[in-house]
C-alpha cells in the first residue's frame, strides 16, 4: 500500500506541473478532457475489469449526467454544484433500479442489453427537443463557479477537472485494495465460487454497476460546464465502444491503464487530424490487435512481452 | 374504413421489414449456434451486401442479377476473413474477448466502408419494374413481394439444408456438443467456417433486398444488424421458426408503433422489446431454459 500511496503521489505531481510545460498550447485543452475521458474509463473499468462485467452503454449515463446538470441550470437556473449533485446521485439510483435486472444477464446478452438502454437514451435524447434542444444541441450551459472565481478558462477547467478525477483514481485504487475489491474479483474468476465463499455476488455487481454510472454522471455533469454546449452525437453508441477500447488498451482491471488508454485514444485524434473521420478505422484495428496480441493492455501486456524477449536472449546464450 | 386501410398498410410493411429481420438474426443464430460468439460484425455483412450490388451495378455495369451474386460471394469472402483472422486465433477466449473483437471487426469493416464508398446514401434500383399493387385498399411494391419470396425460399433452403444435408447435421452436431461433433469425425474447424460462410451470405442477401426499398449507406448495418438480433433473442438464438416469428413480430410491433405512436421512437421500439425480453425470458418466447454448468 505504501508503494501504491508513494505511485500516486508521483502522478499528482506529474497531473499538477504538466499546465507549465503545455502553457498557452491548445493542447492544455485536450489535457482537460483527459481528464474527464480517464474519470469515465476507470468508472468503466471498475465494472469492466474488477467485476468482469460489460457495458456498452456507458456513454448513456455519462450523457445523462450531462444533460440533467445541463438542462437544469440553462433551463431552470440552477445552481451548478446543486446540479451536479442532483444529475449523479439521480443517475447512480438509476443504474441501481437497472442494475438488478440488467446483472442478471451474462456475456453477450449482457453486452446487448446495455447496448440497448445506451440506444434508448440516445434516441430520447435526440427526440425530447423541448427539454434537450434535440439534435441541435442545448446551449447557455453556465461555468461551475467556486465562491468567486468562474472556471471559464483551459487552466481553470484543467485544475478543476483533475482534482475529480485524482480523487476518482484514489477512491479506485483504495477499493481495488480493499475487501470489496477482492470480492469483485473473485466475481470475476469465477461467480459461482464467489458466491458459494460467501459473496454477495448479485447484490455487489449492483452496486459496483452504479458506483460506476455516478462517476460516470459527475464526469458527464463536469463536461457540461466546462463546454457549456451539449449535443447528443457525443453520447452514442460509438462513445460507449470508445470508452471500451480505453479500458482494453490500458489493461483490464489497471487503473493507471485507464489512464493511458484514455490519453491515448484522445490524443489519437489530435495527430490523425488529417484523416479526420477515419480515426474509426484506427479504433476498430486497435481493438482487434490488443485483443488478440496483448489482452491484457499495455500496463501489464509491455513488461510481459519485454519478459519474454529477454528469456528468449537468454535462452539463446 | 380509412383506420382499417391504414393498418393494413402497416402490418404490410412490418411484415415486409421483419422478414428481413429475420434473415439477418437467422445469421447470428447460425454463427451463435456454431462457436457460441454473437457476431457485432454481423450488420456489416447487410451493408455490405447493399454496398457491393451498388459497386457492381454502377462501377462494374454488371446486370442486376450477376451483380448481386457478385455482391453475395464478396460478402462471403469478407465472412471468411473475419473468422480467418480474428475469431479463430482467439481461440479458447473468454466471452470478453469475444464480444470485443467483433465489435472491432465491425468498426474496421464500416470504417473502411466509409472510406471507399464515401457517406452518401444510394439507393440500389427495384428488381422488377412496374406499378404498386393495391390490396384491400393498402399498397405494395413489387419489391416487397421479392422480399417475402426470397426469404420463404431462404428459409426454406436453410431448414433442408440443416436437417437433410451431411454437412448441415454436421453444423447442427457442432451445436449440440463441439468436443463430441470432433470425436465423431467432424472437422469443427470447417464448420466454423462454413457457418461464417452462410450467415455472411444471409445477412448480405438481406442488405440487397431491403436496398431497393430503404436505401443504403456504409452505416445501415448498425441498426439493421441490432434489430436482426432483437429477432434472434425473441426466437431464442434458434436458427428455426422461432428467429422467423420473432423478425415478424418485431416488425409489426415497430410497424404499428411508429404508425400510430411516434416515428421519432421507431428505433427505440425495437430496444424496449429486446430489453423486456431479456429481463423476463432471456430463453427468448420460443427457447427452452438453459441450465449453467460450472
Amino acid at each position: 500500500m505504501k508503494r501504491e500511496l508513494l505511485k500516486f503521489l508521483i502522478f499528482v505531481l506529474l497531473v499538477a506541473v504538466a499546465p507549465l510545460a503545455l502553457k498557452g498550447s491548445y493542447l492544455l485543452n485536450v489535457f482537460v478532457f483527459i481528464g474527464i475521458n480517464t474519470m469515465l474509463a476507470v468508472a468503466l473499468n471498475l465494472l469492466l475489469g474488477f467485476a468482469g462485467q460489460i457495458s456498452l452503454g456507458h456513454a448513456a449515463f455519462f450523457g445523462l449526467g450531462a444533460y440533467v446538470s445541463g438542462v437544469l441550470t440553462a433551463s431552470h437556473a440552477w445552481n451548478p454544484w446543486a446540479a451536479l449533485a442532483v444529475a449523479a446521485v439521480g443517475v447512480g439510483l438509476l443504474a441501481f433500479a437497472l442494475g438488478f435486472p440488467v446483472l442478471k444477464l451474462k456475456g453477450h446478452y449482457l453486452a446487448m442489453a446495455t447496448l440497448g438502454f445506451g440506444i434508448i437514451v440516445y434516441i430520447v435524447f435526440n427526440e425530447t427537443v423541448d427539454v434537450t434542444g434535440g439534435p441541435s444541441g442545448l446551449t447557455g450551459i453556465p461555468n461551475l463557479k467556486l465562491g468567486s472565481m468562474l472556471f471559464d478558462s483551459d487552466l481553470k477547467n484543467y485544475y478543476l477537472i483533475w482534482a475529480f478525477t485524482l480523487v476518482t483514481m484514489l477512491l479506485s485504487i483504495n477499493l481495488a485494495h480493499s475487501r470489496i475489491g477482492r470480492a469483485l474479483r473473485a466475481i470475476h474468476d469465477s461467480e459461482v465460487a464467489a458466491r458459494v465463499m460467501g459473496v454477495n455476488a448479485r447484490l455487489m455487481k449492483v452496486q459496483v454497476f452504479a458506483l460506476s454510472a455516478f462517476i460516470s454522471a459527475v464526469a458527464g455533469s463536469l463536461y457540461a460546464h466546462t463546454m457549456t454546449f451539449l449535443s447528443p452525437t457525443s453520447f452514442g453508441f460509438n462513445f460507449s465502444v470508445e470508452l471500451v477500447t480505453m479500458v482494453i488498451i490500458g489493461g483490464l482491471g489497471s487503473i493507471y491503464g485507464s489512464f493511458l488508454g484514455a490519453a491515448l485514444l484522445t490524443l489519437l485524434p489530435e495527430f490523425l487530424r488529417a484523416f479526420q473521420d477515419y480515426d474509426i478505422i484506427v479504433f476498430g484495428l486497435l481493438l482487434i490487435l490488443m485483443t488478440l496480441f496483448m489482452p491484457d493492455g499495455l500496463v501489464r501486456g509491455i513488461p510481459n512481452i519485454v519478459g519474454m524477449a529477454r528469456r528468449r536472449l537468454k535462452g539463446r546464450e | 374504413m380509412e383506420l382499417f386501410r391504414q393498418l393494413l398498410q402497416y402490418l404490410l410493411s412490418g411484415l415486409s421489414t421483419g422478414s428481413i429481420y429475420a434473415l439477418i438474426g437467422f445469421g447470428f443464430a447460425i454463427i451463435y449456434n456454431a462457436t457460441g460468439i454473437i457476431n457485432f460484425a454481423q450488420g456489416e455483412f447487410v451493408m455490405l451486401g447493399g454496398m457491393f450490388s451498388l459497386f457492381y451495378l454502377t462501377v462494374a455495369k454488371l446486370p442486376l442479377p450477376l451483380a448481386i451474386m457478385a455482391a453475395i460471394a464478396s460478402s462471403m469472402v469478407v465472412g471468411a476473413a473475419l473468422e480467418r483472422f480474428a475469431i479463430r486465433p482467439l481461440k479458447g477466449a473468454n466471452h470478453l474477448g469475444m464480444v470485443i473483437i467483433t465489435i472491432g471487426a465491425s468498426i474496421l469493416i464500416r470504417g473502411i466502408a466509409m472510406l471507399i464508398w464515401g457517406k452518401d446514401t444510394h439507393a440500389l434500383p427495384a428488381f422488377t419494374e412496374s406499378d404498386p399493387i393495391l390490396i384491400g385498399g393498402a399498397t405494395i411494391l413489387p419489391q416487397n413481394l421479392w422480399i417475402f419470396g426470397l426469404t420463404a425460399l431462404i428459409i426454406v433452403a436453410n431448414k433442408v439444408f440443416f436437417n437433410y444435408t451431411i454437412s448441415g447435421k454436421a453444423m447442427r452436431a457442432c451445436s449440440f456438443n463441439r468436443t463430441a461433433a470432433s470425436l465423431v469425425g467432424i472437422d469443427v474447424r470447417r464448420m466454423v467456417l462454413f457457418s461464417f460462410l452462410i450467415s455472411s451470405a444471409m445477412g448480405s442477401m438481406a442488405g440487397i433486398i431491403i436496398a431497393p426499398l430503404t436505401m443504403t449507406s456504409y452505416d445501415v448495418g448498425v441498426m439493421l444488424g441490432l434489430k436482426g438480433f432483437c429477432a434472434a433473442i425473441i426466437g431464442g438464438m434458434s436458427s428455426g421458426f422461432g428467429t422467423v416469428l420473432g423478425g415478424l413480430l418485431l416488425g409489426l410491433v415497430e410497424s404499428l408503433g411508429a404508425g400510430l405512436v411516434s416515428s421519432g421512437y421507431k428505433d427505440a421500439i425495437a430496444f424496449i422489446i429486446l430489453l423486456l425480453i431479456l429481463f423476463i425470458r432471456p430463453q427468448g418466447l420460443f427457447g427452452k431454459a438453459d441450465v449453467e454448468r460450472v
